[in-house]
């Protein structure tokens, strides 16, 4: 007869976290910033079809880094979320606040429940009527949710960048201002330079009408 | 996870890339449905009337008056029946009017789902489809007295041109090339188009005309509302060209609808 392994749940969770930020690290970070009429979300992404950064409602955009089926899973699942909630009430009813309890706690469920966590953390911000309405979340792998303000990152190197960004941010500054600080944040400590092609940007901005969302073009992005 | 109205959990459990948001929302058993009684009651529902639309120089306009009838009443006066489908199509619609606002409402999150899943919009042939698709689903009601008929009509991005729409009952869809109208007054309407149209007018000339059409349909059918200078209701008129979808400023109707009255048509 076998006697069932014994596997404590301090280190069961200790090997899932791992495993989980293991794979995050492999892949690049996106950040966030506000700017004076929104917020810009940035990603060093080469691959300009598997995108990392979508819109999911009028004033709300998702970001996600790790593993590319896994986060884009979650972001099919918020579309979901935020269109059947603003079919069953109103287009006002969807806030970036519930989507990111939804995903913390689907991630949360998935984390303990599956056989394997997913390797991801997604960003949701939404764009307020006045910057001081914005916000900014991120969900980590297992499920933590975090609030953060005026600039947020997430991905292996997530902690330098918004210490970066935080260092240089000022609140109005313009679009372009806020791509600079962006990009540099991204550019520190690398020694080759990236290429305009190579970004992945789109911004949520409050002057846009109805549908704030919009994809910065590869020009926007070389100056 | 629960199978309730948007809750804590995100619907991650049944996702199924290629489905459309119908096909969501019937998934969670929360489609759109009218239960009928199989006796077939005549139910006197409020009934949207006359819509058209038509090409012109730089795409389409499409207009429609304000007034829903239930039965030979007035239901409502000041009814939207001209409606954006997205940035590029507009939709307007015929028939029982309950029905068809909420089809509507529909098809543009339908829209608006693809394109946000996808990362681009269908093609206008495909938004033509689709509806036709909704409105074939529809015909159990059309045998009991509910029947929708929409106009579609937008920019075609791939062509650079603007094309129309028209439906049927049973949800055939057919081109047309230069006009069409709906609705109780629509015969009179295309009655009108037919001995005033030229494609290729400038913007003001396309209002005058619509204005002018739907003001000779309220003359002929009751259910069809003109122009209302005393409380102020004016039909609703958009266009689709190059730039999308724009309605056309009220003020600017009244002018045209005040104008066409005094002048005596």
């Amino acid at each position: 007869m076998t006697v069932p392994f014994y596997v404590p749940p301090e280190q069961l969770m200790k090997d899932r976290a791992e495993f989980a930020r293991k794979g995050i690290a492999r892949g690049r970070s996106i950040v966030a910033v506000e700017y004076a009429d929104g917020i810009l979300l940035l990603a060093e992404n080469p691959s300009g079809s598997l995108q990392k950064i979508g819109e999911v409602y009028d004033r709300i955009a998702f970001a996600g880094v790790g593993k590319y089926t896994e986060f884009e899973a979650l972001r099919v699942a918020g579309i979901r979320h935020a269109d059947l909630k603003g079919y069953s009430y109103a287009r006002e009813d969807v806030t970036g606040k519930a989507l990111a309890n939804a995903y913390a706690q689907t991630l949360g469920h998935i984390f303990t429940q599956e056989v394997k966590p997913y390797e991801v953390e997604v960003m949701v911000a939404e764009v307020g009527r006045t910057a001081a309405d914005n916000q900014l979340f991120r969900v980590t792998y297992d499920g933590t949710l975090y609030a953060d303000r005026k600039v947020s990152a997430i991905g292996g190197q997530d902690e330098e960048l918004r210490a970066r960004l935080e260092a240089q941010f000022e609140p109005g500054a313009a679009l372009a201002v806020a791509l600079g600080w962006a990009k540099a944040a991204f550019q520190a400590e690398r020694e080759d330079e990236i290429l305009p092609e190579d970004w992945e940007a789109a911004v949520i901005d409050r002057t846009l009408g109805r549908r704030g969302f919009r994809r910065l073009a590869v020009e926007e992005l070389s100056a | 996870m629960s199978r309730d109205l948007p809750g804590d959990s995100l619907p991650i459990e049944q996702i199924d890339l290629s489905g459309s948001f119908s096909s969501f929302l019937r998934s969670r058993g929360l489609e759109p449905s009218w239960d009928l009684p199989s006796d077939g009651t005549a139910l006197d529902a409020p009934e949207g009337t006359t819509v058209l639309a038509f090409r012109y120089g730089a795409g389409v306009v499409m207009a429609g008056d304000r007034r829903a009838t239930a039965g030979s009443l007035i239901a409502h006066r000041r009814m939207q029946k001209v409606f954006s489908a997205d940035r590029y199509s507009a939709v307007a619609i015929s028939g029982t009017a309950g029905i068809a606002i909420e089809l509507i409402r529909l098809f543009q999150t339908e829209l608006e789902h693809y394109e946000k899943l996808e990362g681009h919009r269908l093609s206008l042939e495909g938004k033509a489809n689709y509806l036709a698709a909704m409105i074939r689903r529809q015909l159990p009601m059309a045998f009991q007295g509910l029947v929708v008929i929409p106009l579609f009509a937008g920019f075609d991005e791939e062509s650079g041109t603007g094309r129309l729409f028209s439906f049927d009952v049973v949800g055939g869809r057919y081109e047309e090339i230069d006009y069409t109208a709906t609705g109780s007054g629509g015969r009179d309407a295309k009655l009108y188009l037919r001995s005033a149209y030229s494609p290729d007018t400038e913007e003001p000339a396309a209002l005058r005309l619509a204005v002018e059409a739907l003001v000779r349909a309220a003359e002929e059918d009751s259910a069809t509302g003109g122009p209302d200078l005393r409380r102020q209701i004016y039909p609703n008129v958009a266009v689709v060209d190059a730039d999308g979808y724009r309605e056309v400023a009220d003020d600017l109707v009244a002018a045209t609808a005040r104008e066409i009255l005094e002048g005596g048509l």
